[in-house]
């Protein structure tokens, strides 16, 4: 049944996101400024969303952790987290790539992008750091610590672009100089689409959490016998 | 604007692909190795309990 409710839904995000690239690529027209490279944006944003939501959803974890001493809520917050790694380096590269066109450098250290970077940094510190503790719940512990320490960088990173004065363009589905139209309906049709098969992912994840707590728990049996 | 625009839309728009795919199949490995490990451990035990 698991199995088939992942294959259905991965099945389902790869033909969305098939869809969606066929109207990025053939149906929307060029930007009258920046020409076609603006088409990144479609995954660009929708891959921050995502990573917002998966992140979200490990702090909310990581909480639940530290108040029901569960391993199971540090393994839905460290799947969740992995996951959104994945989804961050998506809108990280994808953002160098555009600068490198839009702007004519891969990077600058400006507040969204050295926000965007630390928050990066923070979550992939929380993954290795998950790799140097051996104990389950004194890396649970921490882990769930520092996840909510992370969390804090969120905010930074989603209010910079109007806290500061960036080099990154101000927000572009709301506000003035908004984009409208199919171009905004594109960035919302793929957002559902990377969200399934961010659930793929994570749904994986947590199986395997769910293995490698039996795993530990057949090796204690092994000392044992 | 840049004379290589289109050629950058498309290594943004593969790289996006390519990290989705990438993850994807890492974690499918990852899964392989783990079902192994806990088939070799659950045989271990029941070895062990028998003797």
């Amino acid at each position: 049944m698991r199995k088939t409710v992942i294959t259905v839904m991965a099945v389902l995000g790869i033909a969305l996101l098939l869809r969606n690239l066929h109207v990025i690529l053939l149906e929307l027209p060029d930007d009258a400024a920046q020409g076609p490279i603006y088409r990144i944006m479609f995954f660009h944003i929708p891959s921050w969303f995502t990573a917002g939501i998966a992140l979200s959803l490990s702090l909310a974890a990581s909480v639940m952790y530290l108040i029901k001493k569960d391993l199971r809520w540090d393994g839905m917050a460290v799947a969740t987290t992995e996951v959104a790694v994945a989804f961050l380096t998506i809108g990280l590269v994808t953002g160098s790539i555009w600068g490198r066109v839009a702007w004519g450098i891969w990077w600058t250290w400006d507040a969204r992008l050295t926000s965007a970077f630390v928050c990066w940094l923070l979550y992939v510190g929380y993954l290795v750091l998950r790799t140097a503790i051996d104990e389950p719940t004194q890396r649970a512990r921490i882990s769930a610590v520092l996840q909510i320490f992370a969390f804090a960088d969120l905010p930074i990173v989603w209010y910079s672009i109007e806290w500061f004065r960036t080099q990154h363009p101000a927000p572009v589905l709301r506000g003035a100089g908004s984009i409208e139209g199919p171009m905004k309906a594109a960035v919302y049709a793929n957002w559902p689409a990377l969200m399934l098969i961010g659930a793929v992912f994570v749904m994986l994840r947590l199986r395997q959490e769910s293995v490698k707590r039996e795993i530990d728990s057949l090796r204690r049996t092994v000392h044992a016998l | 604007m840049d004379s290589r625009n289109i050629e950058f839309m498309f290594y943004g728009l593969a790289s996006a692909w390519v990290i989705l795919i990438g993850y994807g199949l890492t974690l499918l490995v990852r899964e392989r190795k783990i079902d192994d490990e806990l088939r070799r451990l659950r045989s271990l035990v029941e070895d062990r309990e028998r003797k």
